[in-house]
């Protein structure tokens, strides 16, 4: 069930993608994600690993990254747009250094306990995207 | 690297890698092995013959025609001619050994040529630098060559020249090789490190050592 699931998604971004978007409008999961939970995966090291290269909004977090745009800059994009860029950013940005969160395919070398998995799942990307867009 | 760490590199009372100088030392005039003879019964003293080598290293070895580092050249001198076993890679003996001959070397610039025979391994590791890879597909280059100077989550991203190995790093507590340095950074993202010694590994540390060309060796040096 959880498998036919998860092709059935695959199968959604396949298409998103190749109509040409660099966009995906509807949520992975069918529902919204939660903005709290978004907030705490974006801020964790092991999990979101979104403060190696980017800075946000979090006082808290003495140590953060700037090897990319700050996060507050996701207030530009749509919200179909930010969940592109988590997804895969290579879609939009073919040159880009930052991880594909939602893709096992096409990669090099993978460590054996993340073989054919995906950096985060697609529930923590709707957590993720519902955070993101609360910045605007 | 902060100016303390610096001074505790550059003054042999204070560095902690000198324990291991020390057994380097002693090790080189040891007999060893079934034909009963020290590194010092070939090569006398190490201060005078192994000034310079270690800033050629990895190197060529034509009868392998495979580039080797200097563990592996230690090793082919423990098996082939003092007829002993091996030592293990980042045994307590080995890093010793390459940490004393690298000592001597301290202070001169690194060596390493490229030309038609070794431009093939050179080529593979500078490929294997460049490539995306890992969970978090990210390549050696994104980070070492695109970012250096900025700050991963605080860090301050090296160039990766490896100017220093064996290097005595405080969150080791001891002394490590390059490979060892270089596993932490597959790991990172989450790739697949290549076993010890492995030539992909050798490789990559060759074209490491030859981007460093004409900086100076800092064997052993510390770092936080
Ligand atoms: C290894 C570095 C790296 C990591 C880790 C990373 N990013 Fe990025 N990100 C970038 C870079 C670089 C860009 C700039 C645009 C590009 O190159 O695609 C970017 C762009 C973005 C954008 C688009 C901003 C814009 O102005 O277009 C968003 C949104 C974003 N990242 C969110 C995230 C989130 C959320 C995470 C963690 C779940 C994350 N990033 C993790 C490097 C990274
Ligand atoms: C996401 C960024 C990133 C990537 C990708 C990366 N590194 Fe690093 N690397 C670092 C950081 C940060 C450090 C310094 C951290 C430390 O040593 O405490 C470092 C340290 C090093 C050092 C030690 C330099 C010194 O002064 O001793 C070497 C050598 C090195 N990396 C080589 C590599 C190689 C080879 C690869 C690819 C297999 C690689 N790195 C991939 C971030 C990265």
């Amino acid at each position: 069930m959880l498998r036919f699931f998860t092709l059935n998604i695959l199968f959604f971004i396949a298409c998103s993608v190749s109509a040409g978007d660099d966009a995906i409008p509807a949520p992975l999961t069918g529902a919204r994600g939660d903005p709290g939970r978004g907030r705490a995966l974006v801020a964790n090291r092991q999990v979101g690993l979104c403060l190696l290269c980017h800075s946000g909004p979090f006082p808290e977090e003495r140590f953060q990254g700037n090897l990319a745009p700050d996060l507050r800059n996701a207030a530009l994009l749509t919200e179909g747009q930010v969940r592109q860029r988590i997804v895969d950013p290579g879609k939009a940005n073919p040159g880009s250094m930052m991880p594909a969160y939602f893709r096992t395919e096409g990669l090099t070398r993978v460590a054996p306990a993340f073989k054919g998995k995906t950096v985060l799942t697609a529930e923590q990307i709707e957590d993720i995207v519902a955070y993101l867009v609360t910045l605007k | 690297m902060g100016r303390e760490t610096r001074a505790m590199q550059d003054d042999d009372a204070t560095n902690p890698a000198v324990l291991w100088l020390l057994d380097g030392e002693a090790l080189w005039s040891r007999k060893a092995g079934e034909a009963a003879k020290a590194c010092a019964d070939c090569h006398g003293d190490a201060r005078s013959s192994m000034k310079g080598a270690a800033a050629r290293y990895p190197g060529f070895y034509s009868a392998k025609e495979k580039i080797i580092n200097l563990d592996q050249r230690v090793n082919l001198c423990r098996i082939e001619r003092q007829q002993a076993p091996a030592f293990a890679y980042e045994s307590r003996e080995l890093l010793a050994l390459s940490a004393y001959i690298g000592r001597q070397s301290r202070g001169m610039p690194i060596d390493i040529k490229a030309d038609e025979t070794t431009k093939p391994f050179l080529d593979a590791g500078r490929a294997a630098f460049n490539r995306r890879q890992g969970q978090l597909n990210l390549a050696c280059s994104q980070c070492h060559d695109d970012n250096w100077g900025k700050s991963l989550a605080g860090n301050p991203i090296p160039q990766a020249h490896p100017t220093g190995y064996p290097i005595y790093r405080l969150e080791w507590q001891g002394l490590g090789s390059l490979q060892r340095r270089l596993r932490n950074c597959f790991i990172g993202v989450r790739a697949e490190p290549y076993a010890y010694g492995a030539p992909e590994f050798v490789n990559l540390e060759f074209y490491l050592m030859w981007r460093a060309r004409g900086m100076k060796l800092e064997t052993p040096a510390v770092r936080p």
